[in-house]
């Protein structure tokens, strides 16, 4: 969703100035001083906050209804029964929500970024570029939706009468980080197209729409259609894989094909990323 | 211009054909500038569509990128179908009913969505952008609505190719209107409908008067929008209670009706009904719209204008 808080930038005036320390402890000093910057915009529009979180819970509430209308002329989409169904739309806006929180505004930022030529001041400070480009804002509105989401999923699983052991729920956990770095792998990828026509902002929130399939059991599809997004675009793993670890039709091949699938997005991104910069030419200086 | 002397006689037919072409021309000219002066909207239209061709990529981009979600919703019904048997339905809908409703959808929904206009709107306002209208003999209620179907005419003629390529791929399930009368209630009320959404939208956006920052209310809309006016499913195959609910709001005409119109699941008395409400529907929208905007301009303040 198009996030007003982008409007207020530039969080590096805020920085401490840094010794010539290099490495993690550096980096981790970094991201907290962006997180406190995140923070410190937060409060400054606090009912905007409290707004979007509505927004979210909202929307979330709508595919739950179409869920719900589903079942009630069915009783099954494949073998997934209704409650199966719920869990997913919980997992899949757990992850997204996830990716939301630390990522999609800084992806659908750089477009702006590149167009205003407001990149080359992050060109220029002394850290890894991409690092600071994708993590520069963080939206905390998005860890309530998490959080919403997994209630949900706790109560599908009540529904179930399923009670996940430990190592279950930290296998979903792992799972579920490799779904976000498959989302975040792939809309950073198309937000780079940015560097080749300015217009690339329709194209970032055309893969919103890409959600939707993440949400669907990955049963309902077949052919060229599944293939696609399984192997060129994994939205059918990000978060069926998870689910299905959590409901008993658990694959350990799925599990290994999106890890897999998850470095080679973050591999292709990351050269994507490396053969776009090369094209800046920066604007209006 | 006489012809210069010393020039073929037969050239010389050609220069005076050739001045008297360019006087009739001029006279075309002026009768078509007086016609803008007078009608300042139809320019407004021409400017707006070479104003969001500039945007087409993006158009196609959205046109491209919306037929996936509808593609996975067509395979979840599918499964749904597959499920029950052959030859069963959903509600009134058969497999390929259902398939039709999505498709149609997607038509209805490319002619009278509203795009980006609502942000526009409420961005003039914020802007102090407004000013000049209230001062120019224009409205800014109807230029807005030019502005809103030039942006349509243009993401129709993007959206057209990738659209009408599905629906050829999905043929088989495209059921045609039963007859022309059909069709043409179906194109009333698919005009009808993108007034509503566009009046919708302004009303909407006149909130900017009042609140800084509009997109979560719009959002906070739309998601009744998507839900009731049956973006989601066809809305016959809820509980009847809802459905009949539902008929209370505007959202069922702002796609449903429509649609049902076009299928024949809305005939005789009952779409004649139809086609009131959705027309009175309009019109209220058109006065709330009109009423926003006035009371919003006794707040306004012209920042930055």
């Amino acid at each position: 969703m198009m996030n007003p808080k982008s409007e207020i930038q530039d969080p590096k005036s805020e920085l401490p100035a840094f010794p010539s320390r290099s490495g993690f402890s550096r980096y981790f000093r970094i991201y907290a001083a962006l997180w406190k910057n995140s923070v410190t915009r937060e409060t400054m529009f606090k009912g905007n906050f409290l707004l979007w979180i509505v927004v979210e819970m909202l929307w979330f509430g709508l595919q739950l209804a179409f869920i719900g209308v589903l079942y009630l002329h069915t009783d099954n989409i494949g073998s997934w029964t209704k409650w199966q169904v719920v869990m997913l739309i919980g997992a899949s806006h757990f992850i997204q929500q996830l990716f939301q929180a630390f990522f999609l505004v800084n992806c659908t930022n750089l477009s702006e970024l590149v167009r205003t030529g407001k990149l080359d001041f992050l060109l220029l400070l002394p850290i890894n570029t991409r690092f600071v480009v994708s993590l520069r804002q963080v939206d905390l509105g998005a860890f309530v939706n998490a959080a919403s989401a997994l209630a949900v999923m706790a109560y599908a699983a009540k529904q179930l009468n399923f009670i996940p052991s430990g190592w279950q729920v930290l296998a979903f956990l792992g799972l579920a980080v490799a779904g976000v770095a498959v989302h975040y792998s792939l809309m950073f990828l198309l937000a780079t197209i940015s560097f080749w026509t300015v217009r690339a902002q329709g194209i970032v929130w055309g893969y919103y729409n890409l959600f939707n399939i993440a949400r669907m059991p990955d049963e309902a599809f077949r052919g060229v259609f599944r293939a696609v997004f399984t192997f060129v675009l994994p939205m059918l793993l990000v978060s069926n894989v998870p689910v299905r670890m959590l409901v008993n039709k658990f694959t350990p091949e799925s599990a290994v094909l999106l890890v897999l699938m998850a470095v080679t997005c973050a591999v292709v991104s990351e050269l994507g990323w490396r053969a776009s910069i090369r094209r800046y030419t920066s604007a209006s200086s | 211009m006489a012809a210069p002397s010393g020039v073929h006689p037969c050239l010389s037919v050609v220069y005076k054909f050739n001045k008297l072409l360019r006087q009739k021309f001029c006279c075309a000219r002026n009768v078509l500038c007086k016609a803008l002066a007078v009608n300042p909207y139809r320019h407004v239209i021409g400017i707006g569509i070479q104003n969001s061709l500039t945007y087409r990529f993006n158009f196609l981009a959205r046109a491209l990128f919306g037929l996936i979600p509808l593609m996975a919703v067509i395979y979840v019904w599918r499964a749904i179908f597959e499920s029950k048997g052959s030859g069963s339905s959903v509600g009134a809908y058969s497999y390929a009913e259902m398939v039709s409703y999505y498709l149609l959808t997607t038509v209805v929904d490319a002619l009278t969505a509203v795009n980006e206009d609502d942000w526009q709107i409420a961005a003039d306002i914020k802007d102090g952008n407004i000013s000049q209208f209230l001062l120019k003999p224009i409205d800014y209620l109807w230029f807005r609505f030019c502005l809103f179907l030039s942006g349509r005419i243009t993401y129709l003629s993007v959206a057209a190719i990738p659209v009408t390529i599905f629906i050829l791929c999905l043929q088989r399930f495209f059921v045609l209107p039963a007859d022309t009368t059909t069709f043409f209630c179906f194109l009333l009320s698919v005009s009808f409908t993108a007034m509503l959404q566009f009046f919708m939208s302004y009303t909407m956006a006149m909130l900017a008067f009042w609140v800084l920052e509009v997109s979560t209310f719009i959002f906070i809309l739309f998601a009744f929008e998507y839900i009731a006016s049956g973006h989601l499913f066809p809305l016959d195959i809820l509980p009847d209670w809802i459905e009949r609910l539902l008929y209370f709001t505007p959202f069922p005409y702002q796609l449903y009706f429509p649609i049902s119109v076009y299928m024949g699941k809305t005939s005789g008395p009952e779409l004649t009904k139809g086609l009131l409400i959705q027309f009175g529907w309009v019109v209220a929208m058109y006065f709330l719209a009109r009423f926003a905007w006035n009371r919003g301009i006794r707040k306004y303040s012209a920042v930055g204008g």
